[in-house]
């Protein structure tokens, strides 16, 4: 580890930085508090209302349904995405030519703009036009995800699993090519089996990157917006509207700033929090 | 206990090996006899690491046979070899404790708890481990981490051949010569063959009974430290071993003693040129080279005096050639003669010795 | 048992492959092929949904305007960060622990929040509706990222190297730029790749911020997919189109895919 000088001169490399991101966090982030606590009735006139919106928000049977379909979301994509990632990172060869073949095309679906994977997803799912519709109602199934809610859950959560369960295979490839062979050489002479293997060498030395991935994936699934508002519009109804798609909603298209901005500060709150337990639960052994 | 057995064994690493470079062990007949303490000694890239791995079947051999007590394995895994290796850096089960470690190989093969209890223990008290037994392995120094992988090793009591591919590498120099000194004395008490690789002549000479010496994927000589040192079978042996290494001369062969630049040299007996021998060279060390009244004509170059012993570098003609003096032996000015001990000056051809 | 192995990266790997296969071959499709009669692959093969693109302004400009964004962002993003990582890297000073915390806690800030104050602050400040605004807005989630990989890979540099050049007579500047940026190119690499990717996928923000002259493709397609239907192909050829800027970054980095990823930080 490098051995650091203390040199309060270091400010001056890093104020371009410092100027860049706080203009674009602090100056918003005010703008967003202020508009938590007042009231406006129209003509930049302003009213301090405490934390009026905050207990209205809190107490709101909308943004319960949201948090709600919100958490499920997660959930479910967590779930998924993070053992499967693993699966394909084991199953891959370790070395030879088709390992960057498949890193490649494994990475693709990552570059894809996000309204192109909702929209390619929309025209590849829509029942009697789309591969994926008409292939499941082929199957005997009665399938449209425009209509039923059920199916646009099923049709976004594959999206997200087809999306970015990549980025779990990828961090957990890296991981996985970091072990030394003496490792698994000295586990053959010990006798171990496969299991013994995966438990006591492959999962504790990829700890540090399935956190990542963990904390990615989290924050970024609950912050989704643009793809599942292409692929469904928040709907049927407001079945499959997550959090990020209802703040726009009162945001940017209802102009209700107050409860906007109280729901935004929660918002972000709720990140922080559980990125910082999911943290610390899954860094917790590292002290020891 | 086992004797181990090398029959034509070759390696290579490429699918249709065509040139000699493609085999990293080309032809191998080695016994190892029960009970050996043998250090496998080379520099890089010379093969150690590959016939480590032949020996304790993580590799399967292209060609040749490896028998154990005259049982073939070549086909065997490692786990049924009753082998056990330790590698150039620790390998240790992090999330266990150092008890579970060391009875994870016994708990592999489904040992009753009560024998593993014992079992570990034992090894525990002999490796000095008895005081961290319940702690995390992880948070061991590199030296207690070895420790633990040699453990796992000499916990199996169907352990018959030890092997270390350069197992002091990563340890603190002065806890190296502490390793050591208790690796020996582990080889009393357990009596397994043990087959020590290092690069390192030093711990190979002070380890081993025996010393394999290895150059370019062949065994060029199997000996004691003795041995290596004052016969070397070939050119590669001599100027690896000791420091500094063995001096060779060109010379040709007249009437069946070496003639050096014009100047005959006595060896203890006459040696015939074998056909087709291209390079003939004198081997001798500088331990046994001394100046004298008559002899071969030398300028003086240099003198470095190490303290003990003095290492001079003179020149004959355009040859250079290093004497090793002790302390009070006077070192002529700038011209001197030199003799070659008659036993030890060896004849060599092609780098092979010829007696 | 390893024959078996083979068939779930494989499995994995058609799955990704079919969504892009329907999208592309939708691309060739004219739109009553599309909507009448459903084939696997284009009976009526056509290129007019490319041609639409390539000559229609409103269309390629969205793609202009999508590029510029990204790459005066990633430039902006990468230049900014390079001193500060460095700083981070090689020095103590006040607050630093506190302010790395901040810089990555703006990663976990949802786009959604900074909608609506981005809207109001840019167009406060006169840049709606220009690739600046979007740029700049992109820094808040890019800049943080960016320092974080280029500290992981400039602690790997021994500060050896820095005292070397200054016994040298390297001055600051010259040193960092000769010297030291040359040693972390495979960082640069990465961190340009990361930065490229985030902004170029990103499109709450994009489209918040723009209207008319910068919009990006973004908003051209979704203006296209309210009309409902009709131009599906066009709209398929606008997506697969927007693919490729991915797949060519790809393939250039694919060597360091394979190893980079276990380097620095990520």
């Amino acid at each position: 580890m490098i051995d650091k000088t203390t040199n309060q001169r270091a400010w001056f490399l890093v104020l371009p930085v410092v100027v860049l991101v706080a203009f674009n966090a602090l100056i918003p982030l005010m703008t967003v508090v202020n508009y938590s606590v007042q009231e406006t009735f129209g003509n930049n006139v302003f009213f301090f209302e405490g934390v009026k919106w905050f207990e209205q928000i809190l107490h709101s049977e909308r943004f319960h349904a949201s948090l709600l379909r919100q958490l499920t979301f997660t959930g479910i994509i967590l779930l998924i995405e993070i053992p499967l990632g693993v699966a394909i990172a084991l199953a891959m060869p370790k070395k030879g030519p088709w390992v960057s073949v498949c890193l490649v095309l494994m990475a693709l679906p990552l570059l894809i703009p996000w309204n192109v994977v909702g929209a390619m997803w929309n025209i590849f799912a829509l029942p009697d036009i789309g591969l994926l519709g008409r292939m499941i109602n082929g199957m005997g199934f009665d399938y449209n995800f425009t209509q039923q809610p059920l199916a646009a859950w099923f049709t976004t959560i594959l999206m997200d699993v087809w999306h970015w369960t990549s980025l779990v295979v990828l961090l957990a490839y890296a991981g996985l090519s970091s072990i030394p062979d003496a490792y698994y050489q000295a586990a053959r002479i010990d006798g171990a089996s496969s299991w013994s293997v995966f438990r006591y060498i492959q999962l504790p030395k990829m700890k540090r990157v399935l956190t990542i991935a963990v904390l990615l994936r989290f924050m970024d699934s609950f912050m989704i917006y643009t793809e599942p508002f292409v692929l469904t519009g928040g709907g049927p109804g407001n079945t499959t509207t997550f959090l990020s798609i209802d703040l726009v909603k009162i945001a940017l298209g209802q102009f209700d700033l107050g409860p906007a901005a109280a729901m935004s500060l929660i918002y972000f709150l709720i990140i922080l929090v559980l990125s910082w337990i999911f943290y610390t639960l899954m860094m917790r052994n590292e002290e020891q | 206990m086992a004797k181990i057995t090398l029959d034509r064994v070759r390696h290579s690493y490429t699918e249709n090996p065509e040139s000699a470079d493609d085999w990293a062990l080309k032809q191998l007949d080695v016994v190892w006899s029960d009970g050996g303490a043998y250090a496998l000694l080379g520099p890089s890239g010379c093969g150690k690491t590959t016939l480590l791995n032949v020996i304790s079947g993580l590799l399967q051999p292209s060609e040749g046979r490896v028998l154990f007590d005259d049982r073939d394995v070549t086909g065997v895994p490692s786990d049924r070899r009753d082998i056990a290796q330790v590698f150039q850096f620790p390998v240790v089960y992090d999330t266990m404790s150092v008890y579970d470690n060391l009875a994870f190989p016994l708990r592999n093969r489904r040992v009753p708890e009560d024998q593993v209890k014992t079992r570990v223990h034992e090894i525990a008290s002999m490796l000095e481990l008895e005081g961290v037994l319940g702690n995390r392995a992880s948070g061991l120094t590199a030296d207690g981490k070895q420790k633990i992988s040699l453990g796992r090793g000499l916990v199996r009591s169907d352990v018959n051949v030890i092997m270390f591919d350069e197992p002091l590498t990563v340890i603190d120099p002065h806890l190296k010569w502490l390793l050591r000194s208790k690796l020996k004395e582990l080889h009393q008490e357990v009596r397994a063959t043990m087959i020590y690789v290092t690069h390192d002549q030093t711990e190979a000479l002070t380890f081993a009974d025996k010393v394999v010496v290895m150059h370019d994927g062949q065994v060029v000589q199997i000996g004691t430290p003795v041995e290596l040192f004052e016969k070397p079978k070939h050119t590669f042996v001599g100027h690896f071993i000791g420091s500094p290494g063995m001096n060779l001369l060109p010379c040709e062969i007249v009437d069946g003693f070496p003639s050096f630049l014009g100047h005959r040299l006595e060896t203890a007996e006459a040696v015939k040129v074998p056909a087709g021998a291209e390079r003939m060279e004198i081997g001798v060390r500088p331990e046994f080279v001394s100046f004298a009244d008559e002899g071969l004509p030398v300028d003086i170059i240099k003198v470095d005096d190490i303290g003990r012993h003095r290492i001079v570098e003179v020149h004959h003609k355009s040859q250079a050639i290093k004497l090793v003096t002790p302390e009070d032996t006077p070192i002529p000015e700038d011209k001197g003669h030199l003799v070659f001990e008659r036993d030890k000056t060896n004849v060599y051809a092609d780098g092979w010795i010829l007696s | 048992m390893m024959r078996v192995k083979w068939l779930v990266p494989t499995l994995y790997i058609l799955f990704l492959m079919l969504p892009i296969y329907w999208l592309v071959s939708m691309s060739f499709k004219t739109t009553n092929e599309i909507l009448g009669t459903f084939s696997l692959w284009p009976q009526e093969f056509t290129l007019d949904n490319y041609i639409t693109i390539f000559t229609d302004p409103t269309w390629y400009n969205g793609y202009f305007n999508s590029l510029t964004y990204v790459l005066m962002n990633t430039l902006l993003s990468v230049s900014v960060a390079l001193p500060a990582a460095y700083a981070f890297s090689r020095y103590r000073f006040l607050g630093d622990k506190h302010l790395f915390f901040w810089l990555l806690t703006n990663r976990m800030a949802p786009p959604a929040v900074f909608a609506l104050p981005f809207f109001q602050l840019y167009s406060a400040v006169g840049l709606f509706d220009t690739p600046m605004a979007v740029a700049l807005a992109h820094c808040l989630f890019n800049i943080p990222l960016a320092v974080w990989i280029l500290e992981g890979f400039m602690s790997g540099v021994p500060k050896e190297l820095d005292e070397t050049a200054y016994v040298d007579g390297y001055s600051f500047w010259r040193f960092f730029i000769r010297i030291f940026l040359p040693t972390i190119a495979a960082g640069i690499g990465v961190v340009m790749f990361f930065t490229f990717m985030f902004s170029w996928v990103e499109l709450l923000l994009a489209k918040t911020l723009t209207s008319v002259d910068a919009k990006p493709i973004a908003a051209t397609m979704t203006r296209t997919a309210s009309t409902s239907g009709y131009e599906l192909g066009l709209l398929a050829a606008a997506g697969t189109l927007t693919i490729v800027p991915g797949a060519f970054v790809i393939y250039f980095v694919r060597h360091h895919i394979a190893k980079g990823f276990a380097l620095g930080r990520v």
